[in-house]
């Protein structure tokens, strides 16, 4: 059981196609105690957060439908208690970078931030990344000192977040010292 | 009794890994998945370890299936090289990272004979990683066996 310091538990979404890599960064996450679902694509991460890979455009639309299941939206989507989303860059089929634009196409999770990783060192490449909202750019392998420079991106999101009472925070444990 | 047996194996374990540092074989990024093995998560570098052992060989398969061809196709090459590359690199793997940067080289330059030297390096420091790796979660495993009787 993961012990917690005493502040709100952040959901990371981790994305990532290498097995290796998935297991580094959950466990890289779960040590600066993150909460972490790790997928391995860009599509099961789009399935994850509830947004099918066409609906993007659609969004405003169906917003305005009573399909959802809470009246509230954005209360319906802060439910997934998704904070961050890293992802690798190069994957198959749809790429890190493909998801960021989902991403930031989605009325829902445009204000979640990403951060994209890769193990490959190409400038044109980071800045494009960058330049398209996302946060940070890690250089694969991801190393703690990475993982800690995350903190104030969620923290900053946190604020824009509207209070949801009814969820289950993890609260005031305590604290085994980092 | 029992503690010296576990400190000696510690020492055989560090020994092994520090011999691997100074062989090339691993750099700092091993360091770094040690960091995350704790009391809470005892096999986190015997199940990385595992899990990359797996993944090279599958690979490996698929590069010595796709050489035997007469014509290589060097983009699916490339492809599984990079696989192998970034997960070396993501264990500290450095000699092998190495040898794959090289298969991606003669892999650009479609030349399949390079491309068959440079894959034999792969496969050669390959297995002598594994059998390295081998040894250290034997002995990793006596140590947190020990370690579960003695509580």
């Amino acid at each position: 059981m993961e012990m917690a310091v005493d502040k709100t538990q952040f959901h990371v979404l981790a994305v990532d196609d290498s097995l290796i890599d998935r297991k580094l960064i959950e466990r890289l996450l779960k040590t600066s105690s993150f909460q972490v679902t790790a997928v391995d694509s860009g599509i099961k991460a789009l399935e994850f957060l509830g947004l099918n890979d066409d609906d993007d455009d659609e969004d405003e639309q169906r917003d305005s439908n009573s399909e959802s299941i809470s009246s509230d939206e954005d209360q319906d989507h802060q439910d997934l208690g998704v904070n961050l989303i890293i992802t690798d860059y190069c994957m198959p089929g749809m790429t890190g970078y493909d998801l960021l634009k989902k991403i930031k196409k989605s009325s829902c999770f445009k204000d979640i931030p990403v951060v994209i990783m890769s193990s490959e060192n190409i400038p044109s490449r980071i800045n494009r990344c960058l330049e398209d909202g996302a946060e940070e750019f890690f250089l694969k392998p991801v190393r703690l000192s990475d993982v800690n420079k995350l903190r104030p991106h969620l923290m900053k999101g946190r604020s824009k977040d509207i209070d949801f009472p009814d969820r289950t925070r993890s609260g005031c444990l305590i604290s085994t010292g980092n | 009794m029992s503690q010296m047996a576990i400190a000696a194996l510690k020492t055989q374990h560090r020994n092994l890994v520090q011999t691997m540092f100074d062989e090339g074989m691993l750099d700092n990024q091993f360091n770094q998945l040690q960091d995350l093995q704790d009391s809470s998560n005892p096999n986190f570098v015997d199940e990385v370890i595992t899990l990359f052992c797996n993944d090279a060989e599958r690979i490996i398969t698929e590069l010595t299936r796709h050489l035997s061809y007469q014509n290589v196709d060097f983009s699916k090459l490339d492809s599984y090289v990079h696989q192998l590359k970034g997960s070396s690199s993501s264990i500290g793997a450095h000699r092998l990272k190495l040898a794959c940067v090289n298969l991606r080289q003669a892999s650009d330059g479609w030349n399949k004979e390079e491309c068959v030297e440079a894959f034999y390096s792969i496969r050669r420091e390959y297995c002598h990683l594994r059998t390295k790796f081998q040894v250290m979660m034997q002995i990793q495993r006596r140590i947190v066996s020990l370690e579960n009787n003695q509580q």
